[in-house]
């Protein structure tokens, strides 16, 4: 026990360096796959054949393949196409797509549950499409999905973790780099281990709070 | 009565889905003040001519008219969208917003009024539907009847040239279909032009100036609820009468 309190305290300003590289990868994906997901989840719901069609395809491949396949792809396979990412960048744009290609099924299941008579109530008001959708439909919609969103930021947060692959400098990467130094390797990865943990707890927690705020009157006892 | 009273004018409308043709040519049309009742067997396309009227269903042919503007072949379906209240079986109220919030949304965001004028007008048209104390609830904190009510208040507001009623009362508790009723009786009485699809003959024979008779897509028969229930002309009218007779006897 003992060991592992010095392992976390020795090595605190790497660990701490570390997990700032993994939220910040992990707040700007979230946030980019969110916009993400609304365009591709509205694509979806409300759009023509085409836009329906680009959206399932986009959709599929994304879901359908492994992240860090994707990862590769954009680290490895853009170069010698003339891109060059460095590290940071090319995971935060593979999970920004994978997350919103998530994030984009759990919106149009929020999206589907809202009766569709709101839908015609709403248009026979003379508003437009556009204008229902976001008037009257999205703020439902957001509020129904924060509990599967939830769950896609915790797996994001953890998944960040495969971003050391490619040599993004975050927590598992940083965990690596002291343990392969010290070989303390059961240590090392359980406080990172406690870290995810402990940040996942408070993220769960500070959802929770968000849910109950703009929770609508009346629909409590639904839960 | 003058070409000029005319709210609504409908002229050979049809309606199908695939293969099934729901509307096979329907027409007539309606005063300005005039309370019309739909009533026919479930599956005749009552709530499709509804949804027809304000292009909510697109119709395959025939054509409709809103005063003067034809409403088939409009540009601006937003625009004439507003002049047409509707009001729906399960209501359509926006389960985010408050009574008074759902009244509002139509009058800021389409209408685009002042927010001070449009609480004003969304609180009058609340008190008129005796709702004036749950304006801060919100729908699901409503009962069906109180639900209704709030539907039938935010079509008013938008100041309509006429309202379609689909089955106002038919998702409701026996208890509260009274107070939905009575709400609607004072509207036709108020010079309100009502379409309205129901099974309430109780209503029909009160309030509505005729009755129209639909089956398969067609009118069978449409006179003055005096006619219709003393006298019946059609067969099948008298059988549906009968049916409805029997179920909710008068």
């Amino acid at each position: 026990m003992e060991k592992i309190w010095n392992i976390a305290v020795k090595y605190w300003p790497k660990l701490l360096e570390g997990l700032g590289v993994t939220m910040e990868m992990t707040l700007i994906s979230v946030v980019a796959g969110f916009l993400i997901g609304i365009v591709l989840a509205i694509a979806r719901v409300y759009g023509n054949k085409f836009f329906y069609g680009l959206s399932t395809v986009i959709i599929e491949i994304i879901r359908g393949t492994p992240l860090l396949v994707q990862l590769f792809i954009l680290y490895y396979g853009l170069p010698p196409l003339g891109v060059n990412l460095s590290p940071f960048i090319a995971a935060i744009i593979g999970f920004a797509i994978n997350s919103g290609c998530y994030q984009a099924e759990y919106l149009r299941g929020s999206i589907q549950s809202i009766s569709g008579t709101q839908m015609k109530a709403a248009r026979s008001l003379g508003m437009s499409k556009t204008e229902a959708i976001m008037q009257i439909i999205m703020p439902q919609a957001l509020r129904r999905v924060i509990p599967a969103w939830t769950n896609e930021f915790i797996y994001l947060l953890k998944y960040t973790s495969l971003a050391y692959i490619v040599g993004a400098p975050e927590l598992m990467a940083q965990a690596k780099f002291i343990a392969s130094r010290n070989f303390q390797f059961f240590e090392v990865y359980l406080v990172v281990a406690v870290i995810y943990l402990v940040v996942v707890l408070l993220f769960t927690k500070i959802f929770s709070i968000l849910e109950k705020k703009v929770e609508i009157p009346g629909l409590e006892w639904v839960r | 009565m003058s070409e000029e009273n005319v709210v609504l004018k409908i002229e050979n409308l049809k309606k199908s889905f695939g293969d099934k043709e729901v509307l096979k040519g329907v027409s007539f049309e309606m005063k300005k003040g005039e309370t019309k009742v739909i009533i026919g067997p479930s599956g005749t396309g009552k709530s499709t001519l509804l949804a027809c009227i304000n292009m909510l269903v697109v119709p395959n042919g025939g054509k409709i008219w809103l005063e003067n503007e034809e409403v088939t072949s409009a540009k601006n379906l937003n625009k004439i969208r507003q002049e047409i209240g509707f009001v729906f079986q399960d209501f359509g109220l926006f389960s985010h917003l408050t009574a008074l919030k759902n009244i509002m949304i139509g009058l800021t965001k389409v209408k685009k009024m002042e927010k001070e004028a449009a609480r004003e007008l969304a609180m009058a048209e609340l008190k008129r539907v005796g709702l004036e104390k749950e304006a801060s609830l919100y729908p699901a904190q409503l009962s069906g009847g109180q639900k209704q009510r709030v539907g039938i208040a935010r079509a008013l507001a938008m100041k309509p040239k006429i309202i379609l009623f689909d089955e106002p009362t038919s998702a409701l508790d026996p208890e509260l279909i009274g107070e939905v009723l009575s709400v609607m009786k004072n509207l036709a009485l108020s010079g309100m032009t009502m379409l309205v699809v129901t099974h309430e003959m109780g209503f029909a024979r009160t309030v509505s100036d005729e009755i129209i008779f639909m089956e398969n897509g067609y009118i069978v028969e449409q006179s003055s609820p005096e006619e219709m229930f003393k006298n019946p002309k059609n067969q099948r009218t008298k059988e549906f009468l009968f049916k409805l007779n029997e179920l909710y006897g008068e």
